[in-house]
C-alpha cells in the first residue's frame, strides 16, 4: 500500500484528488482499527499528521482548531472551550489521545465521537478544502447518519471554528468503565451568557448527534429569570425539568453497550447536573 | 552445612526479580504470536456462524483456487476419528456433520500469506440446516430436551449430602443468584508454530498451560505415537485457565503434516473469543438455616453450570462448586446438587478459581442476608462460623495446616480504611476530589453529586492441586555444574510460565537449597516428564516441591562425594569436576475419589482469603468506583513476596472485573461483544489500591510451607465488592457483573425456574 506523506494542505488535497483509491490518515486510531478488522482496504494512504497548518489553535475572537490537533494538545493548550477539554480527557487512553485528532473524530462521525456533542453545542463550523476550493459547513448540517456525513471523498477537513462561548460549559459521558470506554450516552451543555444562548447536544443517543431544542429554550427561560451572568444555581425542580426535556429529545436504542431505558434515565441525570454545574461557573 | 562462602542472593523469601519482567515491559519478550520461520505458512480456521446446525455440504473448490492456498482440510481429510477434550474426549477436531456452538471449527487452511488463508475461508461454501439453539442450561437438563450429545445433556452431576440434609432452623434465608460468562482475556491470543520433523512427526512451539496434556490429545488425533510429537513452550501472554484446553494445537500440526511446511497459527482478538473456553455461567439457588445466635445449621443449594457445547473441564468445575458450596464455614448439615449441562453456548472451561468463584458469589450474599436477618455484624457472623484446623467442610474433610479463617476476617477488617473522605457535594462549583477518581472517572459525571460509599466483606476458599484421586505429579531435573566462571545450577521441568512466576520460584528454591546464585531454568518441553498444569494454584507446590526434592538429592550426592573424597563441602570447584544431576517425580499425598454423597478426603489442602471492599456508587448514574480492596490471605510462605502481591492484585482486578464489568454477552448462543472494545476489562482508573496482608501459616506438605496463591484473590473479591455496592445502594444485586441498570432501576435477575435449593434441577418447574 502506497503512503504519501503530505507536506501541506495543498499537497494533500492534490494527492487525494489524483488517486481515487486514496484515503487520508491522521492519527490512524479509527482507520487502523478498520484496516485490522478487514473492513476497509484503502488502495493508498495520504498521511496528514505532519501538516503544520492543521495542527494550530487560534483564539483571536473566533476559536479555530486545526483538524490535526490531538486530544493531548487540546488538554495542554487552551482551546477556548472547557467542554472540549473535558471531552478530550474522556477519550481513550494516553496513547490514543497522543495520536487521535479532532479532524479524525469529525470525519468518522460516529454518534459516540466525544468531540462531536461539544462542537454541536458550540454551533461550530466545519471547514473543508479540496482542489475545488473551500466549504464551510455548520455542524448541524454535517452529520447525515451514523458514521455518515456530507464530506466528499477528496475533501480534507482543515479546521473547526466557533464563537468563544465563555466559561459556562461542560461535557459528560457515561460508560461502564471509568476510562477508555465508548460512550453509552454523552452530553455537552454550553451556556453562552453574552449571546443569551443555550446549546445542548447528545451523543450515543440516536443515529447522529442530537440537539435538545425544547430543553435549550427552557434553560434560556430559567436563565432569563436567574440572570445569565450570575453564578447562581437554578432550583432543583428547574434542573430536573431540564433533565426530563433533554431525555425526551433522545432516540435511544437497546444495544450491547446499554439499554434505551438506562440511556434516557442517565441523560436526565447528566442534564440536571450539567445545568446546576455550569450555572455557578463564571 | 553450608556450601557458599557468601550469602546467596535471590533465595526463598526475597522479592527476586523475574527474568521476563524487563523484556515484557520493553516489548522485547518473544510471545508465541511472534514465532517466525523463513518459509512458514499461515494457518486459518473457518468457524460456524450458527450456534446449532447440521452441515449438509462443504464445498472448498472455489477456495482451493485462491492463490497461495496450500491445503484446506475438513473433517473428511482427518487422519483419525479421535476427538479431543480435557476431561472427556467429546469434541471433534473439525465439525462432523453438526455444529454445536457459534465458532465451532469446520475447516482449516494453510496459505503463503495470512490474507490468502482468510480469503480462502470466506470462499468455502457451507450449507447449513439451522437447528434451534439450546441456550438455557436448566431447560437443557429437562426430561424433554433434545440431546446435544450421545448420553444426554448432563456433563456431570455431583451430590453432596452431609449430616442431616433435611435439617430445620430458626432463621432461614433464601436466594437465587446468577453469574454471567467471564472471559480470561489473556492479552496474548492463542498462537503456535508447528514444524514437521524428518521422522514424519511434528514439533509444536505453543503457548499453553500444560504441555503433556496437550500432547496426550494431539498425538492420537494426528494418528502418531507420542514419541513423534514434541512440544516446546513458547512465550505465554497470560492464561488464567483459557490455555488448559486444546485450541489450535491439533489444527496447526495437521496443516504442517499435510503441507510438510512449518505452519503458524495465531488468533486475532475476535477469534480468540470464539477459540477458547470461558468461565462457566451459573444459576445458583440457595437456602441457609441458622440458630438465632448466628450458628449455621444447614446449607442447601442447587447449582447449575452452563458447560456450553463441549465438556472441557466442566466435571471438575461442577465438583468444586459442590464441594465448596457452603464456603469456609462450619456447616453440620448440607445437601448440595451441582450439575453441569451441555447447551449450544460457547464451551465453558477453566478460569481462575473455577467452581469456587460461582459458589462464593452466592454463599457470601447469603451470609450477608443472614446477618441482616439476625441483625448481626456480617464480620462477626462469619467469624463465628469460620473453619479452623480440625473443622470439617461439607465433604467431611478436615481443614489442616491453615490459619483460622476467623483470624483472616478479623485481620482484614482491621486493615487501614481508605484515607480519603467521601466526596462532598458540589461546593461553589469546585469538586472536593478529583472527578477522575469518582464513579464515571474520565466521564466527568459527578463532582460529588449522588455519591454513596459502602463497604462489604467476603471470605472464600478452594482446593490447591488436583483432587479426587487424580495422580498429580511433577518431574524436575536439577544439575549442579562447574563452569569457567564458577558454579551454577540448571533446572529442567515442563512447568509452564504463564506469567505467574514459576521460573523465579524455581530459581529461588535452588538458590536456597543448593546455595548457588546462578540458576538457569531451561525451556519447558516434553523431553522431560509432565509438570502438570499451571492451574489449580498448584505449580509452586508441585513443581516447586519437585525442584526442592531434586535439590535435596543433589545435595545428598554432593555430601556423599565430599565424604568419599575427604573434602569439605565448600570445595565445590574440586567436587564438581563431574556435574551432579538428579531427576525426581514428586507427588502430593493421595486424595480420595468422589463417591455418591461426596463425603471423603477429596482434596490435598485448602486456600483461604478474606476481602474487604470499599466503593463509591453514583446513585444517579449507577456507576461504581471501587475505592480500595483490603485482603488477608493465608499464603503459607511467600517465596517471592513481590510476586505474591502481584498475584493478589491481579486476582483482585479479575474479581473486580467480574463484579462490575466483565461479561461475554450472549443472545441465543451468539457472542455479541467479541472484542476489547465491548468486553470491558478494568483499567488503572478502575483498579483501586490494594492493601495486602500476607499471612504465613505454613502447610506441612508444601515446599517451605508455601501454598498456592493465584486463585483466592479472584474468589472472594467479587462478592466483597458487590456487598459494598449493596451497602451503598440497598439494592438486591443477585447477579454479576452488576450493571448500571441493576443499581438505577433495582433490576433483579430471575432464571424463570422454580427450584427448591438442594433438589435436582432436571425436575425444575417454570416459575
Ligand atoms: C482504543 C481506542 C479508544 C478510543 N476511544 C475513543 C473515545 O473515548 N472517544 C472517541 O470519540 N473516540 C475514541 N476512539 C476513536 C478515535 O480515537 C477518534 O475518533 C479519533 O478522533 C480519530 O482520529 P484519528 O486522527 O486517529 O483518525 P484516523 O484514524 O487517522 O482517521 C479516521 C477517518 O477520518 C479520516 N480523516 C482523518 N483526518 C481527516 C481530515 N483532516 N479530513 C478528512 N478526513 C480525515 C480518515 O480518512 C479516516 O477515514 C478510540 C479509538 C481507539 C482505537
Amino acid at each position: 500500500m502506497a503512503v504519501h506523506v503530505a507536506r501541506d494542505v495543498d499537497d494533500a488535497t492534490r494527492a487525494v484528488a489524483v488517486d481515487e483509491r486514496a484515503e487520508l490518515i491522521a492519527g490512524g486510531t479509527d482507520l487502523m482499527v478498520e484496516i485490522n478488522f478487514g473492513r476497509r482496504r484503502p488502495g493508498a494512504l495520504v498521511a496528514i499528521d505532519r501538516v503544520q497548518e492543521l495542527r494550530g489553535i487560534s483564539r483571536s475572537g473566533r476559536v479555530r482548531v486545526g483538524a490535526g490537533v490531538t486530544y493531548t494538545q487540546l488538554l495542554a493548550d487552551d482551546a477556548g472551550s472547557a467542554a472540549l477539554r473535558e471531552a478530550s480527557r474522556s477519550v481513550g487512553s494516553p496513547q490514543i489521545r497522543n495520536a487521535g485528532t479532532i479532524g479524525g473524530n469529525i470525519a468518522t462521525s460516529s454518534p459516540a465521537g466525544d468531540a462531536l456533542p461539544v462542537l454541536a453545542a458550540l454551533e461550530a463550523t466545519i471547514v473543508v478544502r479540496s482542489v475545488r476550493g473551500e466549504r464551510r459547513v455548520p455542524f448541524a448540517e454535517w452529520m447525515t447518519g451514523p458514521k455518515r456525513n456530507g464530506r466528499a471523498r477528496d475533501e480534507i477537513i482543515v479546521a473547526a471554528e466557533w464563537e468563544s462561548a465563555g466559561p459556562k460549559q461542560t461535557f459528560m459521558k457515561v460508560g461502564t468503565r471509568n476510562a477508555m470506554v465508548i460512550a453509552v450516552a454523552s452530553l455537552a451543555l454550553v451556556v453562552d451568557a453574552s449571546r443569551r444562548r443555550v446549546g445542548v447536544a447528545l451523543g450515543s443517543c440516536g443515529p447522529t448527534i442530537l440537539r435538545a431544542d425544547r430543553a435549550q429554550s427552557f434553560a434560556a427561560g430559567v436563565l432569563d429569570e436567574l440572570g445569565w451572568e450570575r453564578q447562581a444555581a437554578p432550583t432543583e425542580t428547574a434542573c430536573a425539568e431540564f433533565g426530563a426535556l433533554v431525555a425526551s429529545a433522545a432516540r435511544p436504542i437497546d444495544d450491547v453497550r446499554g439499554t434505551a431505558a438506562y440511556r434516557s434515565h442517565v441523560l436526565s441525570v447528566m442534564a440536571a447536573r450539567a445545568l446546576a454545574r455550569v450555572a455557578v461557573l463564571g | 552445612m553450608t556450601l557458599a562462602r557468601t550469602r546467596v542472593r535471590g533465595g526463598v523469601g526475597e522479592s527476586a526479580p523475574r527474568p521476563d519482567g524487563v523484556p515484557k515491559v520493553r516489548g522485547e519478550f518473544p510471545y508465541a504470536s511472534d514465532l517466525y520461520l523463513e518459509g512458514m505458512l499461515f494457518g486459518h480456521t473457518l468457524r460456524s456462524p450458527h450456534p446449532h446446525a447440521l452441515i449438509r455440504a462443504v464445498d472448498v473448490t472455489a477456495a482451493r483456487e485462491i492463490s497461495g492456498v496450500r491445503v484446506i482440510l475438513t473433517e473428511r481429510d482427518l487422519p483419525t476419528r479421535e476427538r479431543f477434550g480435557l476431561m472427556k474426549r467429546d469434541q471433534p477436531v473439525l465439525a462432523e456433520g453438526r455444529v454445536r456452538y457459534a465458532g465451532e471449527a469446520i475447516a482449516i487452511i494453510a496459505a503463503d500469506e495470512a490474507d490468502q488463508a482468510r480469503a480462502a475461508a470466506k470462499a468455502i461454501v457451507v450449507e447449513y440446516e439451522i437447528l434451534p439453539p439450546m441456550s438455557d442450561p436448566i431447560a437443557a437438563l429437562g426430561p424433554d430436551a433434545p440431546a446435544l450429545h450421545e448420553g444426554g445433556n448432563v456433563i456431570d452431576d455431583v451430590l453432596v449430602v452431609h449430616g442431616d440434609p433435611d435439617a430445620q432452623a430458626e432463621v432461614v434465608v433464601q436466594g437465587e443468584y446468577e453469574v454471567a460468562m467471564q472471559d480470561q482475556a489473556a492479552l496474548g491470543p492463542e498462537a503456535g508454530l508447528a514444524i514437521p520433523t524428518a521422522d514424519g512427526g511434528v514439533t509444536l512451539h505453543i503457548a499453553t498451560q500444560w504441555l503433556h496434556e496437550d500432547l496426550g490429545q494431539i498425538a492420537p488425533a494426528l494418528g502418531l505415537p507420542n514419541e513423534q510429537v514434541r512440544l516446546v513452550l513458547a512465550g505465554v501472554g497470560g492464561a488464567f485457565g483459557a490455555r488448559e484446553d486444546v485450541t489450535l494445537q491439533i489444527h496447526a500440526c495437521l496443516l504442517a503434516l499435510a503441507t510438510k511446511r512449518p505452519v503458524r497459527m495465531s488468533y486475532g482478538r475476535e477469534e480468540s473469543f470464539y477459540g477458547h473456553v470461558h468461565r462457566h455461567p451459573a444459576r445458583l439457588f440457595y437456602e441457609h438455616g441458622a440458630r438465632r445466635d448466628g450458628t449455621l445449621v444447614y446449607v442447601r443449594a442447587t447449582i447449575v453450570l452452563d458447560g456450553g457445547a463441549y465438556a472441557s473441564s466442566t466435571s471438575a468445575v461442577v465438583a468444586n462448586a459442590g464441594c465448596f458450596a457452603a464456603g469456609p464455614y462450619r456447616v453440620p448439615n448440607a445437601r448440595v446438587r451441582s450439575v453441569g449441562a451441555y447447551t449450544t453456548n460457547p464451551p465453558a472451561g477453566a478460569m481462575r478459581g473455577f467452581g469456587a468463584v460461582q459458589a462464593c458469589f452466592a454463599y457470601e450474599a447469603q451470609m450477608d442476608k443472614l446477618a441482616a436477618a439476625l441483625d448481626m455484624d456480617p464480620v462477626v457472623l462469619r467469624a463465628r462460623n469460620a473453619v479452623e484446623d480440625g473443622d470439617r467442610i461439607i465433604t467431611s474433610q478436615p481443614v489442616e495446616g491453615s490459619e483460622p479463617v476467623a483470624n483472616l476476617l478479623r485481620r482484614c477488617a482491621a486493615l487501614p480504611m481508605p484515607a480519603d473522605e467521601v466526596a462532598h457535594p458540589l461546593r461553589a462549583g469546585r469538586p472536593s476530589r478529583d472527578p477522575l477518581l469518582l464513579p464515571g472517572g474520565a466521564g466527568n459525571l459527578t463532582h460529588g453529586e449522588g455519591i454513596r460509599r459502602g463497604t462489604g466483606f467476603a471470605a472464600g476458599f478452594k482446593n490447591v492441586c488436583y483432587s479426587h484421586g487424580f495422580d498429580d505429579v511433577s518431574h524436575a531435573r536439577v544439575r549442579l555444574e562447574r563452569t569457567d566462571s564458577g558454579i551454577r545450577a540448571r533446572v529442567h521441568t515442563a512447568a509452564a510460565e504463564v506469567g505467574q512466576g514459576i521460573v523465579t520460584v524455581c530459581q529461588q528454591i535452588v538458590r536456597t537449597a543448593l546455595e548457588v546464585e546462578e540458576v538457569i531454568v531451561e525451556t519447558p518441553d516434553t523431553t522431560i516428564g509432565s509438570a502438570g498444569s499451571s492451574s489449580a494454584s498448584r505449580q509452586t507446590w508441585m513443581t516447586g516441591g519437585a525442584v526442592l526434592a531434586a535439590c535435596r538429592e543433589v545435595r545428598a550426592a554432593l555430601e556423599e562425594r565430599a565424604l568419599a573424597r575427604g573434602r569439605a563441602m565448600d570445595e565445590l570447584a574440586a567436587l564438581l569436576d563431574e556435574p551432579i544431576e538428579r531427576s525426581v517425580a514428586w507427588r502430593h499425598r493421595p486424595t480420595e475419589k468422589r463417591d455418591g454423597h461426596t463425603q471423603n478426603h477429596g482434596h490435598v489442602a485448602f486456600l483461604f482469603a478474606a476481602h474487604r471492599a470499599t466503593v463509591d456508587v453514583d446513585l444517579g448514574t449507577g456507576l461504581v468506583k471501587v475505592v480500595q480492596v483490603a485482603t488477608s490471605q493465608d499464603v503459607g510462605k511467600a517465596i517471592n513476596p513481590q510476586a505474591v502481591v502481584g498475584q493478589l492484585e491481579g486476582g483482585i482486578a479479575q474479581g473486580l472485573g467480574l463484579a462490575v464489568m466483565e461479561e461475554v454477552l450472549l443472545r441465543d448462543g451468539q457472542v455479541r461483544n467479541a472484542s476489547f472494545t465491548d468486553y470491558l476489562l478494568p483499567t488503572i482508573l478502575d483498579m483501586p489500591p490494594v492493601v495486602c496482608d500476607l499471612v504465613e501459616h505454613p502447610h506441612p506438605d508444601a515446599p517451605y510451607g508455601a501454598k498456592g496463591v493465584g486463585e483466592p484473590p479472584t474468589i472472594s473479591s467479587t462478592p466483597a465488592i458487590v456487598a459494598a455496592i449493596r451497602a451503598a445502594t440497598g439494592r438486591e444485586l443477585n447477579r454479576v457483573p452488576v450493571r448500571p441498570d441493576d443499581i438505577v432501576f433495582g433490576t433483579v435477575a430471575r432464571s424463570g425456574w422454580r427450584i427448591v435449593p438442594g433438589s435436582d434441577p432436571a425436575m425444575a418447574a417454570r416459575a
